[in-house]
């Protein structure tokens, strides 16, 4: 059987963006999986993380109903209609425990489709205090009508040097 | 490096149906994994069952979230998995649906995990949930299914099989 699950494009940083794009994102497979592992130059201990499709940041092609909990507070649930893009959570920001970093996995089924695509993503930071550290599990709705050929992370302030990111495919066949 | 995630079979719906059965499973592999997005003629319940067993031997216990709180809950002596046990399948919007199972070709009550991503631009729910089969047989078939009314003809469901080496 094929191997299905392939590497499409990486970019780990050489040094600090604001912006991570995949572009040019073939049709061929079936899903897409992302995975990251990022840190903030926000000068926080948090720092949010955004996701958009195909340049769209400017419609309201987006929604999003997420749960999150840490920060010793509880746990919370949210929706958002009509957004400009999708909120990932909580990266590890510039005053967080040095040489941390958060982890997310964003799953996108069916890319291609050129109706509503559902996604789930899923971020955590951890960084041995009793004050701060969040999980963010969110369920995202993209109504563009094309197809997602480009996907863009943007940062709180810059996604710092050596912050990785990862893009693969999978195929059902 | 070997390749260790596989498509086992997929099925997308060229008419709407009552069922998505992946039967006769190989051992093979180590995990399993399940992927659907699809709508229901109606709304209606999304649920699984492994080797057609109707019996109450499926438990679970969940996490999830609305948009208005946070909230946890638990089934016990089910005949079958709910994979949304909060939100039916739209008719309009597709919804995400992975079941992860593990170890099922072992000889232990197998346990798995299930997340369900649905936001309908207004109202949704993300949920995360354990469960739970109480049986020792190897699991050689996954049923989708729904109870009177059918899954919408373009949804899809396919399986993967993961390799620990």
């Amino acid at each position: 059987m094929p191997n299905t699950y392939q590497l499409i494009s990486s970019n780990v940083l050489s040094s600090n963006v604001a912006s991570v794009t995949f572009s040019s994102i073939p049709a061929t497979y079936t899903d897409l999986v992302m995975r990251w592992s990022v840190r903030d130059s926000n000068v926080s201990v948090n720092a949010n993380n955004f996701i958009y499709y195909n340049g769209n940041s400017s419609t309201t092609s987006y929604s999003q109903t997420y749960f999150r909990g840490g920060n010793s507070n509880g746990v919370s649930s949210t929706r958002n209609t009509d957004d400009n893009d999708i909120y990932l959570g909580y990266n590890n920001g510039s005053t967080s425990t040095s040489n941390t970093f958060s982890s997310g996995e964003l799953y996108i089924p069916n890319y291609a489709s050129t109706s509503t695509r559902p996604m789930s993503s899923f971020l955590a930071n951890e960084e041995n205090s009793t004050s701060s550290g969040w999980m963010h599990i969110n369920a995202g709705l993209y109504r563009g009508t094309n197809a997602i050929t480009s996907i863009t992370l943007t940062a709180s302030v810059n996604f710092l040097a050596n912050s990785s990111f990862y893009l693969y495919g999978i195929s059902k066949s | 490096m070997p390749a260790t995630y596989e498509p086992i079979a997929t099925t997308t719906l060229s008419t709407a149906a009552s069922s998505i059965t992946f039967s006769s499973i190989p051992s093979t592999y180590t995990d399993l994994r399940v992927v659907f997005v699809g709508t229901g003629t109606t709304s209606v319940g999304l649920k699984a069952r492994f080797n057609g067993d109707t019996g109450t031997n499926y438990s679970y216990t969940e996490l999830f979230g609305n948009g208005t709180g946070v909230f946890s809950g638990r089934g016990t002596s089910l005949n079958y998995f709910s994979l949304d046990p909060q939100r039916n399948l739209s008719t309009t919007i597709p919804i995400m649906n992975t079941l992860d199972v593990f170890s099922y070709a072992g000889s232990t009550n197998k346990t798995t995990l299930v997340t369900q991503s649905d936001d309908e631009n207004g109202v949704g729910v993300i949920l995360n949930m354990a469960h739970l089969w109480r049986s020792t047989s190897a699991i050689n078939e996954i049923s989708l299914l729904v109870f009177s009314s059918t899954i919408t003809a373009g949804s899809i469901a396919t399986l993967y099989g993961i390799k620990n080496a």
